[in-house]
């Protein structure tokens, strides 16, 4: 008996350990491509042709240098970005609230139906209407403008119905009862009192909406032609081309400042984007 | 009191019509618009005037039947999402079943999801270039460690040859989505009855079958939430492969979102083609979301419906018999 139990230990140690190795060659696999694309950002190009390293140098000036001479221009990238994922997220977490808070709320006609539009309509790809919404933007002379690129997050079916489950769990119809009686008309209560009740989960499907918007390529590269208004992907997409064909130091360093931004914002925020994801329905 | 016959149900209206509004115009309406463009014969870079095509279904019938490159990308779209999802769905797995074991107790948890799920976060873009250049001819990071472990003694041409560059694809897709998987399944599995595990415990299970028999079952439904969304983000995978190799060796890489935007947006100008290919896609995806509605409907009031009309049945039958 004593035996079993002595061997049963030793198992479970054995389990352990292999459990640990395992879990730290996939953080290791995680961390390295990012590790070396930041590593060799520092390196001149014949130090990256002579092998492999896991410690800077300090080319890292001399890269940038190249990078930006060739027409890269990240900061522009940056903002572009940052004006079409924060107007997008803007967007989205305001009004699907509102539709979200409509849904719950109110007892309509059409209610039961609009929830099983939101769900059939749910998991359209945006590639599939794509040929029809360029055709559309080109009409209008939308192209090169970065209206199409945010007006559509308005209409974000995932995202409301992770609203409504939200206030269905919390909201209690009393609150909006209250605020009915102190006078407060239907979107003062929303925008002063349901709004600030819902912040959790606004925060949670801004970050996915900015991250996801940010990191958008295909709409972009469709719409966005002249170089002032290319965003970070595109940009990114650049790096591939002639111009940079052996400067292997300044597309590193162009890959590193793209995925900078993103490092930052996910080491700030990992825990409540770690939180967000298991709350599911976060898949693009 | 007077208050409590106002109808607000006008709000509930008003509070959804922005939605609607923004839907029917950027989603509805290019969506129409491009099933209309797959039935004519718009091309070129200058507009003109369009018809619809003497037997409608002309452009489809190409795309099926004669496009060698469109067959290829549906292939390619579907062995490139198959040789990902199944190992991301293996390890998620494990690794699921080892964070949520209690006995095992595996330490550092938090900091473990916070590294495996990283790579999902950042631009699918930088990592599909970074990746190339990690994989570079003849000199590059991977083909100086191959030198260093001495697994080569020349360099290694990697993406010239076809198996391999599908299988980087297929393993950057890998690497990119098996933390998300897994942050949901553990989610999932923490939302199941704690009762349920504590009663195996009692009945002497041991992990695997604790793990067989109550917590994979009890996941089903989030699994399939998982299959259905892993197949409709497959269909439309764009940035890895465009950037990576941007179709090649030999359209070994070419996915149907790559065929439509380089029938319209890469100099050929064929509208009428990439609008059929993107209504095919369409469909595809429509029928995987159907399959999804059907599932995740609420499965006891289906069950119980059906057991209703069995016993009604057989009431009946018994009724008929008695006569």
């Amino acid at each position: 008996m004593e035996k079993n139990r002595e061997s049963s230990k030793v198992t479970q140690t054995v389990n352990k350990t292999i459990i640990y190795v395992v879990c730290i060659a996939l953080a290791v696999l995680s961390i390295l491509p990012f590790w070396i694309m930041f590593v060799n950002a520092t390196r001149s190009t014949p130090e990256i042709q002579s092998g492999l390293s896991l410690l800077p140098s300090s080319h890292m000036m001399g890269n940038l240098k190249v990078l930006l001479d060739k027409s890269f221009d990240p900061l522009q990238g940056f903002m572009n970005s940052f004006i079409i994922a924060s107007g997008a997220t803007l967007c989205t977490v305001y009004f699907s609230s509102l539709a979200a808070y409509g849904l719950v709320t109110y007892s309509w006609k059409l209610r039961g139906a609009f929830f099983t539009f939101i769900m059939c309509v749910m998991m359209i790809p945006s590639q599939a209407s794509a040929i029809g919404f360029y055709q559309f933007m080109y009409k209008l002379h939308w192209t090169n403008n970065f209206l199409p690129l945010i007006l559509p997050a308005i209409a974000a079916p995932a995202v409301v119905f992770f609203m409504r489950q939200y206030l269905l769990a919390t909201l209690s119809i009393e609150i909006v009862e209250a605020a009915r009686v102190d006078g407060s008309g239907e979107f003062r209560t929303f925008n002063r009192i349901i709004m600030p009740l819902m912040m959790p989960a606004i925060a949670t499907q801004a970050i996915f909406a900015f991250v996801a918007n940010w990191n958008n390529l295909f709409m972009p590269l469709i719409l966005l032609t002249q170089k002032e208004k290319y965003t970070m992907p595109i940009m990114v997409s650049l790096l591939r081309g002639d111009i940079y064909k052996t400067e292997f130091g300044s597309i590193y360093m162009g890959l590193a400042l793209t995925a900078l931004p993103l490092f930052v914002v996910y080491f700030l925020l990992s825990r409540y984007i770690i939180a967000g994801v298991a709350l599911g329905g976060v898949k693009e | 009191m007077r208050r409590k016959d106002v109808s607000y149900a006008k709000f509930g209206y008003i509070f959804t019509f922005p939605f609607v509004l923004a839907f029917l115009i950027f989603s509805l309406y290019p969506i129409l618009y491009t099933a209309v463009i797959g039935f004519t014969d718009m091309k070129g870079l200058i507009p003109k005037p369009i018809h619809i095509l003497d037997n409608p279904f002309q452009n489809f019938k190409d795309l099926l039947f004669d496009n060698v490159s469109f067959r290829k990308s549906l292939i390619n779209t579907f062995l490139l999402w198959i040789t990902n999802f199944i190992p991301q769905m293996a390890l998620a797995l494990l690794l699921t079943a080892w964070f949520t074991n209690k006995r095992l107790n595996v330490k550092g948890q938090g900091l473990f999801k916070v590294l495996l799920y990283m790579p999902n976060i950042i631009t699918a873009s930088t990592i599909a270039v970074l990746f190339s250049t990690l994989f570079a001819y003849p000199m590059g990071p991977v083909n100086s460690l191959f030198q260093m472990l001495g697994w080569s003694d020349s360099p290694i041409f990697f993406l010239q040859d076809k198996t391999t560059a599908r299988g980087i694809i297929a393993f950057i897709q890998f690497w990119m989505w098996y933390g998300n998987t897994m942050i949901v399944l553990i989610a999932g599995v923490m939302g199941i009855n704690p009762a349920l595990f504590e009663s195996a415990a009692i009945d002497g299970a041991n992990g695997f079958q604790t793990f067989f028999r109550i917590t994979l079952p009890s996941l089903r439904t989030i699994l399939l939430f998982t299959l259905i969304t892993s197949m409709v983000g497959g269909l439309t995978m764009f940035d890895i492969p465009q950037l990576f190799l941007a179709g090649g060796p030999d359209d070994s890489t070419l996915t149907t979102s790559m065929f439509i935007y380089g029938q319209a947006f890469k100099g050929s100008y064929m509208y009428n083609r990439a609008a059929a290919a993107s209504m095919i896609m369409f469909l595809i995806s429509a029928v995987l979301s159907g399959l999804l509605f059907y599932v995740m409907r609420d499965r006891d009031a289906a069950k119980l419906k059906k057991i209703q009309k069995q016993t009604h049945r057989n009431a009946a039958q018994a009724a008929a018999r008695e006569v």
